[in-house]
């Protein structure tokens, strides 16, 4: 067993976890995040894709203790003042989820995109998204609520410059 | 007023909890005390098993118990059901072999479950199983289905492995149109084996309760009430009453989560045995391994053409891989569901089908997006082409020289099904329209300058939806009825709630069924509440599947609204002091016209639960239920064209536009619809170019057993999809509605493989069409065209 520290969703968490736990499981099991989903055991599908120190990763390839002195946020932890961010806003506004399994994944997938490239055409967007499984919606309307948030998040950022 | 909300694009009610990590799936759920479950797999496709030795993993740390087939067999618990008898050539039933939760004698597929480990946590479940001995008596496995008649028996019900030899039509009537035709065109062809892969695993959740001698039994399922009667009826004898099946958010089925499976049952059994809620959650290669998997059909098919190209009659040879067991629906699929649709959209006057159901050592096989349907549409599709290619005609219009045209309907099909309407001219037209079908050859030429071969593929295609009329259902050989409830239940402040026995994984059902409540009760959507997935609080349904949610639940949900509207009549004339036949409704307002009097029915609701001022006579309360039971199936119908671009250097393949034009009849969310479209294309163009199940036919080792093997569509693997819409409204049910689930999953592998074949200038090339294969045949095709140069 280790005791490791982590900041999750803005919450600092200190726990004692055994060597094999995965973050993924951590999160899940330990921290009853359970938004953070598992979908495969090879690393391919990307449900569980979370952000550490703001940077996409698969939470089912790392384990807990890598995380330890390190900043966690998943998809429970993207709501500000109840409003959703502006890439969950967009997924329902087009309709960029049926079951909603791979959904949290791949909101967290597409905002680091934004944050690499804010302006990303739609083939880089697909590109991008490779690590990212959906079986219900053809990706056809996960590529367009990634455009829509890349423009709405350009426009919140002229209007704060 | 409010706006009406049927036919609008409504956004989703689920999205919110969806969208913020708050929805709850099953092994999102957790029960005090719980314990976790590994299952022993049989590493071998078919082996004796000898002898299990359990005592190192009984004594290893966490460890509750470790369970075989025969301890639950002391129990009494039946096999699962197939729940579909098949009547062979000769007037007998298919061979209903027994499939155990734990099987207790023999492994039969790579994945087959043989044992059980219960303990405190997973890790120290799965690392008792690996203590467990298994002494297997390995026999040869039967893999291929071509040679699967002559291997080893698997099943001693089952001589030859045959489950059934299935015909449906006059093999006499047959052969006499086969003498007399202009020209035949024949094709042999392969419907790969696909591994349907929703992106949740199968989970489940069970927990006894030793005071109320009660199960609860939470699962990743389509149709909890099929589930809890198989359950109940067939495997376990605990009375209904006693046995609560939850199907929470589910995270996509496709078909695939429509049944009732080894792990879970086992889950139930090790409730009570254990004294502890006990959770399984598959890992993804166990998907891989132990779900059912889809389609998996070898086919000669042959078409006979007068000189015009007038269809004549239509001859198919199917063998269809059961796998290793029966799952629940196994046996209809390529009869019921196949051999039905093989009219498609034309006027085929004579048609013959023999299927030969085998059992191999595979995983199971049954219904996925589709069952049945997409296997048909791709043979007539493609044997359309071929014969269009064979006499010089244009393959469409060798289509509309025999399409079943408006006036002729209802159409009476040589195969069962009476097709109600339908405009199948109406949808071609408009999807060569979309696509520039004018502009093809330019487009053709440019691809050309490039060295690339650009094809462009169409296909037609119908399905029975709306499953299904329970009196032809049932001599076709059903065990159910395939009916839908609903209930919906006025609240005193005017809100409703809506139970239906349909269930939710991803078709958005909380606003599809919200925005007609909330139409023709006038009341805002959010004080719509749709209830399902849970036995213990809907009425008896009949699940999710064969898109028949809308068609038949939806049509439940009408009439249940409607017997809502009829009491709250007689409530609202008592209240405007009218006679019943003077009061009018319409939209949430009963009304006496030529008068100002009027009432809402939201205060006719709390008027039905404080009934002081009553009508004489009247029950209390506002809360109807219905049972819809559909007159006929449902036959959305529709044309895809798809464009493709070939590098014939390297076999790449790329996909450079896609129009999808169908006739759902009513729509009433399209952006909804739409989705759906989306999702079907992405699974048929995977089972086109991409997806296939592989076993070694030596070993039956699985060979495609992660995503690492099997090839899951990908964002970068799709075009923009052009979608379209042309509509002839459903005759039969209330809402015009036909079911829009499982269209774009039936018409894509046939487009794409008629475009593939077009743009090489061959007869045929077998899916997935790879880019190895397609080079193969590029390469080919080359050698052939320069042998006649
Ligand atoms: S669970 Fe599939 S990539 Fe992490
Ligand atoms: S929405 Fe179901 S897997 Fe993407």
């Amino acid at each position: 067993m280790r005791r490791i520290t982590m900041t999750v969703n803005g919450r600092e968490i200190t726990c004692e976890v055994e060597e094999r736990l995965l973050l993924v499981q951590f999160l899940r099991e330990t921290l009853k995040l359970t938004g953070t989903h598992v979908g495969c055991d090879t690393s391919q599908c990307g449900v569980c894709v979370v952000h550490v120190d703001g940077q996409s990763i698969k939470s089912c390839s790392m384990l807990a203790v890598q995380a330890d002195g390190r900043s966690v946020t998943t998809i429970e932890g993207l709501m500000k003042d109840g409003e959703m961010h502006p890439m969950q806003a967009a997924f329902h506004d087009q309709h960029g989820l049926q079951c909603g399994f791979c959904t949290p994944g791949m909101v967290m997938s597409a905002i680091d995109l934004l944050q690499k490239n804010p302006d990303p055409t739609e083939q880089e967007i697909r590109e991008w998204l490779e690590g990212n499984l959906c079986r219900c919606t053809g990706y056809h309307n996960i590529v367009k609520a990634v455009r829509q948030a890349a423009t709405a998040i350009s426009r919140q950022g002229e209007a704060r410059t | 007023m409010t706006e009406l909300l049927v036919g609008k694009s409504m956004k989703r009610k689920e999205d919110q909890r969806l969208l913020t990590g708050r929805g709850r799936y099953v092994d999102d759920i957790r029960r005090p005390g719980e314990s976790h479950a590994y299952f022993v797999r049989s590493p071998h496709a078919h082996a004796e098993i000898r002898s299990v030795k359990k005592d190192a993993a009984l004594a290893s740390p966490g460890v509750l118990g470790v369970f075989t087939g025969k301890d639950i067999q002391r129990d009494n618990w039946g096999s699962i059901p197939c729940g579909w008898v098949v009547t062979d050539r000769y007037g007998k039933p298919h061979k209903a072999v027994p499939h155990y939760a734990l099987t207790p004698d023999k492994a039969r597929y790579v994945g087959d479950h043989v044992a059980v480990v219960v303990a405190e946590t997973y890790a120290q479940a799965r690392d008792a199983a690996e203590l467990i001995e298994i002494d297997y008596h390995e026999l040869p496995p039967v893999i291929d289905l071509a040679t699967a008649m002559s291997g080893a028996q698997i099943h001693d019900l089952a001589p030859q492995n045959l489950c059934y030899d299935w015909e449906l039509g006059e093999q006499a009537e047959i052969d006499a149109v086969f003498a007399r035709a202009h020209h035949v065109a024949s094709l042999d062809l392969v419907n790969n084996r696909l591994a349907p892969s929703p992106m949740e695993p199968r989970a489940a959740l069970a927990e006894y309760d030793p005071a109320q001698e009660s199960y609860t039994l939470w699962s990743t399922s389509q149709n909890p009430h099929m589930l809890r009667w198989m359950l109940s009826e067939n495997v376990s004898g605990i009375p209904e009453t006693k046995l609560r099946v939850i199907s929470p958010d589910v995270g996509g089925g496709f078909g695939m989560k429509i049944y009732c499976y080894p792990e879970e049952t086992t889950c139930l059994w090790l409730s009570k045995q254990v004294g502890r809620p006990v959770r399984w959650t598959g890992d993804r290669s166990e998907s891989f391994l132990a779900d059912a998997h889809g389609r998996d059909h070898r086919t000669r098919v042959e078409l006979a053409l007068d000189d015009k190209g007038i269809f004549l009659g239509l001859k198919v040879d199917t063998v269809a891989n059961m796998g290793a067991y029966l799952s629940n629906y196994a046996t209809s699929i390529p009869t019921y569901f196949y051999a039905t649709l093989l009219a498609g959209c034309y006027k085929t006057p004579v048609i013959h089908c023999d299927v030969k159901a085998v059992f191999t050592n595979t995983s199971p096989v049954d219904a996925y997006r589709g069952a049945g349907r997409p296997e048909a549409a791709y043979l007539i599709e493609r044997i359309i082409d071929v014969a269009a290619m064979e006499m010089g005609v244009d393959p469409i219009e060798l289509r509309r020289r025999n399409f079943i045209k408006p006036a002729d309907f209802p159409y009476q099909t040589p195969v069962h099904l009476i097709y109600d309407i339908g405009d199948y001219d109406a949808s071609l037209d408009e999807a060569l329209r979309m696509i520039d079908y004018a502009g093809f050859p330019a487009r053709k030429a440019e691809s050309k300058s490039r060295g690339k071969l650009r094809g462009i593929g169409v296909a037609c295609y119908i399905e029975a939806c709306g499953v299904a009329p329970s009196q032809l259902i049932g001599k076709m050989g059903a065990g159910a009825g395939l009916w839908e409830s609903a209930q919906v239940r006025f609240n005193v402040t005017g809100t409703a709630f809506v139970l239906t026995g349909t269930h939710g994984h991803g078709q958005g059902h909380e606003t599809t069924f919200g925005q007609i409540v909330a139409d023709m009760f006038g009341i805002p959507i959010e004080h719509v509440e749709l209830v399902h997935g849970d036995t213990s609080q809907v009425p008896m349904g009949m699940g999710t599947y064969g898109s028949r949610s809308l068609a038949v639940g939806g049509s439940a949900i009408v009439r249940a609204a409607e017997k809502v509207i009829a009491k709250g009549h007689k409530i609202a004339a008592h209240m405007l002091e009218a006679a019943e036949n003077d009061v009018e409704y319409a939209r949430g307002w009963y009304s006496v016209p030529g008068t100002n009097r009027k009432v809402k029915l939201t205060d006719v609701a709390k008027k039905a639960y404080i009934p002081v001022d009553y009508p004489v006579g009247l029950e209390p309360g506002l809360d109807e239920t219905a049972f819809y039971d559909p007159a006929n199936f449902t036959y959305p119908a529709g044309a895809h064209i798809a464009e493709v671009e070939i590098d014939p250097e390297t076999g790449t393949l790329k996909i450079v536009d896609w129009v999808a034009v169908d006739d759902f009849g009513k729509v009433i969310n399209p952006m909804i619809v739409e989705g759906q479209i989306h999702g079907g294309l992405a699974q048929g163009i995977g089972q086109a170019i991409l997806e296939n199940v592989v076993y070694d036919s030596e070993t039956g080792q699985l060979l495609s057993g992660s995503f690492m093997d099997y090839a899951m569509p990908r964002a970068d693997d799709f075009p923009n999809f052009k979608v379209g819409y042309t509509e002839t409204p459903c005759t039969h049910n209330p809402l015009g509605a036909k079911g829009a689930g499982e269209a774009g999953a039936i018409a894509s592998p046939p487009a794409l493989i008629n475009a593939i074949s077009n743009a090489l200038g061959i007869r045929h090339i077998d899916m997935p069409a790879t880019p190895q294969r397609i080079w193969r045949a590029a390469r080919a095709a080359g050698a052939a065209d320069a042998q006649k140069e």
